[in-house]
C-alpha cells in the first residue's frame, strides 16, 4: 500500500474543503437551518405529531439525510472531476498508485467531509427543535455508511461526466428528487398505497427510515432491511468502481 | 545521403539499458495508429532526445511509458521494471514533466510539490524540497498560489513537482515549447545536474538545436516509426562534413590513380568529382587536391561546396521515412 499517496490525497482534498469552507460547510448549513425554520417552526407547529414524533423532530434525520447524499455525491464528483478537466489527472496516472488507493484517499476524504457537515447539522437542529437518539451507535453507523457508498456514486459521476452539466445532471435529476420523494418530509405510510409500492422501489426511503429509526426507534421499514440496502447499494457502486479501473474508462485511452 | 542513417538502433554493448521498449504499438479507439513496433532501448544515465514533427508519436511514447494511456501491443521495462506488471516500482523511479502546463490553480507552490512526492510513495522531505525549489528559482514563491505565476513560472513548478520524488528516469516533452531564453539556461543547468547525479533524462522537442545543444543521442520518430537513432557527435561529425564538387571540362573514365589519397568520387557521366573533407579538421586539403589534379592534368570549369545540416537530415529522413 502506498500510504503517503493516500495520505497526500486525503490531505489534499480537506485542505481544499477548508480553502471553500463556505460552499461545502456553511452553505449547506444555512440551507438546513430554513428549512428547519420553514417546515420545522413555522409549518411544523400546525402539523400534528408523526408516530409520536412532532414534526419538527421528524423532519431532522430526512434533513441531515437530504445534506449528506446532495454534499457526498458532490464532492466527490467534483474532487475527482476537476483533476480531468484541468489535466492535472496525469500526475495521478502516472504515479505508483493502485486503483483502490485513489478510491480509497478521494471517497474517503468526500466521506469525512460529509459525516462532518451531517454533524454540524445534527448540532444547528438542537438549537431548532428538542431531540432524542435513542441508538447514536446505529445513527453514526447510517450516517456512515452513507456518506460511503454516495461518496463512492459520486466518484462513478465525477468519472463519468464529461463537461460541467453532467456533472450536475444526475445529482439534480436524479438524487435530489429521490431525496425528497424518499421520506425525507413525510412518513411513507401518509402516502397512497401504489405510491407506498412505488416508494419501496427508491434506496433513499430505506435510508431515512433506518436513519429515522436510530432516532426515535420507529421506521417505515425493517432496519435490517435499511441496513441490507445500504450495504448492497455500497457493493454496487464498488462494482462499477472496480470496472472502471479495469477498463481504463474515461481515464485512459 | 539518407541510407547512411538508415534505421539501425544503436546500442552500446557496455551499457544496460534503463528503458527497454520492444515492439510497442499503440492504436487509439478511433483507430489512429500512433504508435507501429517501437524497439528502444534508453541507456542509463544518458540525455536522449526524441525529435519528431507534431503528431509523430512522441507525447504518445511518453504517455505510455507514465502509464498515462494504455499500449495496444508490446512491453516496456523501466529500470527492469514491466511498466504493467509491476507498475508500482516502475512508476515511482519515473518523473514526468508534460508538455501542458496543468497545474492546481489555488495551491501554493510549496503544496503542491509536497504533494506530489507523498503521491509518489516518498515520505516528507521539506529540505529536498527547499533544495529544488531553489534551484529552481522558485523559492521566493513558495507560498504564492500557482495562479499568480507567470507561464515561465508554472512551468518550473511542473519541473518541481515531476523532481519531488528523486526519480531515476525524467521524462520532459517539449519542454521549452513557450519559454523565454533565461528559463532555458536554467531548465538546461538543472538538466545538466541532474545528469551529473545519474538521472536518466528523455526530452522530446522539435527544435533541432535544442537536441544538438543537450543530448547524448538523438532519436527520430516520424508517423509512428522510429526511423533513426544516433551518437550525437556521429552525427555532428556528418554534419560538420562539407563536399567539394569539381565540375570537369572533360569527362574522365576513372580516377587518376595519383588522386586516390583523396577519396574521390565520380559521378556517373564522369563530369564531376566529389570530394568529401571535415570542416571541423585544421586542413581541409583543398589546396593539396586543387595542386593535384593540376598535376594530374585534370581541368575543371567551376567549383562547388556544400554542407548536410542537422535540420537537411532530418527533412529528408521524415520526408522519407514513411
Amino acid at each position: 500500500m502506498n500510504y503517503y499517496a493516500i495520505r497526500s490525497i486525503y490531505k489534499f482534498e480537506m485542505a481544499r474543503a477548508w480553502r471553500t469552507l463556505l460552499q461545502s460547510i456553511i452553505a449547506p448549513v444555512i440551507s438546513t437551518s430554513l428549512y428547519f425554520i420553514v417546515f420545522g417552526a413555522a409549518i411544523g407547529s400546525h402539523m400534528q405529531e408523526i408516530d409520536g414524533v412532532s414534526y419538527g423532530a421528524f423532519i431532522v434525520p430526512g434533513l441531515i439525510m437530504l445534506s449528506l447524499l446532495t454534499q457526498s455525491v458532490s464532492n466527490a464528483s467534483f474532487a475527482i472531476y476537476f483533476p480531468k478537466f484541468t489535466g492535472t489527472i496525469y500526475e495521478l496516472l502516472s504515479a505508483p498508485i493502485s486503483p483502490l488507493e485513489i478510491v480509497v484517499s478521494y471517497v474517503g476524504a468526500a466521506a469525512t467531509k460529509s459525516v462532518i457537515l451531517g454533524l454540524i447539522i445534527l448540532a444547528t437542529a438542537y438549537l431548532f427543535v428538542p431531540l432524542r437518539i435513542e441508538h447514536p451507535g446505529w445513527m453514526v453507523l447510517f450516517l456512515i455508511l452513507t456518506a460511503i457508498t454516495f461518496s463512492l456514486l459520486g466518484f462513478i459521476i465525477g468519472i463519468w461526466a464529461d463537461g460541467f452539466e453532467k456533472l450536475q445532471l444526475v445529482p439534480l435529476l436524479v438524487v435530489t428528487p429521490l431525496t425528497f420523494l424518499g421520506g425525507s418530509f413525510y412518513s411513507i405510510t401518509m402516502l397512497p398505497p401504489f405510491w407506498q409500492t412505488v416508494a419501496l422501489f427508491n434506496p433513499v426511503v430505506y435510508l431515512v427510515s433506518g436513519f429515522r429509526w436510530s432516532f426515535f426507534g420507529v421506521s417505515d421499514v425493517d432496519v435490517t432491511i435499511s441496513v441490507g440496502m445500504v450495504i448492497v447499494f455500497l457493493i454496487l457502486c464498488l462494482g462499477v468502481v472496480t470496472w472502471i479501473f479495469k477498463t481504463g474508462y474515461r481515464l485512459k485511452s | 545521403m539518407q541510407a547512411r542513417f538508415w534505421p539501425f538502433p544503436l546500442q552500446s554493448a557496455t551499457m544496460q539499458p534503463i528503458i527497454a521498449i520492444s515492439n510497442l504499438s499503440k492504436t487509439y479507439a478511433s483507430g489512429f495508429q500512433a504508435l507501429k513496433g517501437i524497439d528502444l532501448a534508453i541507456n542509463t544515465g544518458e540525455i536522449f532526445a526524441l525529435l519528431g514533427p507534431n503528431g509523430a508519436g512522441k507525447t504518445t511514447l511518453i504517455s505510455i511509458i507514465c502509464g498515462i494511456v494504455s499500449p495496444s501491443e508490446g512491453t516496456i521495462l523501466a529500470d527492469g521494471h514491466d511498466i504493467t506488471v509491476e507498475y508500482r516500482a516502475a512508476r515511482s523511479k519515473i518523473g514526468l514533466v508534460p508538455q501542458e502546463l496543468t497545474t492546481d490553480a489555488f495551491e501554493t507552490v510549496w503544496a503542491t510539490v509536497s504533494f506530489s512526492r507523498g503521491l509518489f510513495g516518498k515520505p516528507a522531505d521539506p529540505a529536498h524540497i527547499e533544495k529544488i525549489l531553489r534551484d529552481l528559482s522558485l523559492w521566493d514563491k513558495r507560498n504564492s498560489p500557482i495562479r499568480t505565476l507567470s507561464g515561465g513560472m508554472k512551468r518550473r513548478v511542473m519541473i518541481a513537482k515531476a523532481l519531488s520524488h528523486e526519480p531515476q528516469i525524467l521524462f520532459l516533452d517539449e519542454p521549452t515549447a513557450g519559454v523565454d531564453v533565461e528559463l532555458r539556461r536554467d531548465m538546461w543547468d538543472v538538466v545538466r545536474g541532474l545528469r551529473d547525479r545519474g538521472v536518466t533524462i528523455i526530452l522530446t522537442t522539435h527544435y533541432i538545436e535544442e537536441a544538438e545543444e543537450m543530448a547524448d543521442r538523438i532519436g527520430v520518430i516520424d508517423k509512428g516509426r522510429i526511423i533513426l537513432v544516433e551518437d550525437k557527435h556521429e552525427l555532428m561529425q556528418k554534419l560538420g562534413q562539407k563536399r567539394l564538387t569539381v565540375l570537369l571540362q572533360q569527362k574522365l573514365n576513372h580516377i587518376p590513380p595519383e588522386l586516390a589519397a583523396y577519396n574521390l568520387e565520380l559521378s556517373a557521366d564522369g563530369l564531376e568529382l566529389v570530394y568529401t573533407y571535415d570542416t571541423q579538421g585544421e586542413r581541409t586539403g583543398i589546396t593539396d587536391l586543387l595542386s593535384a589534379l593540376r598535376s594530374a592534368g585534370v581541368t575543371f570549369k567551376d567549383l562547388q561546396t556544400t554542407q548536410s545540416s542537422l535540420e537537411e537530415i532530418f527533412v529528408n529522413l521524415v520526408r522519407n521515412g514513411a
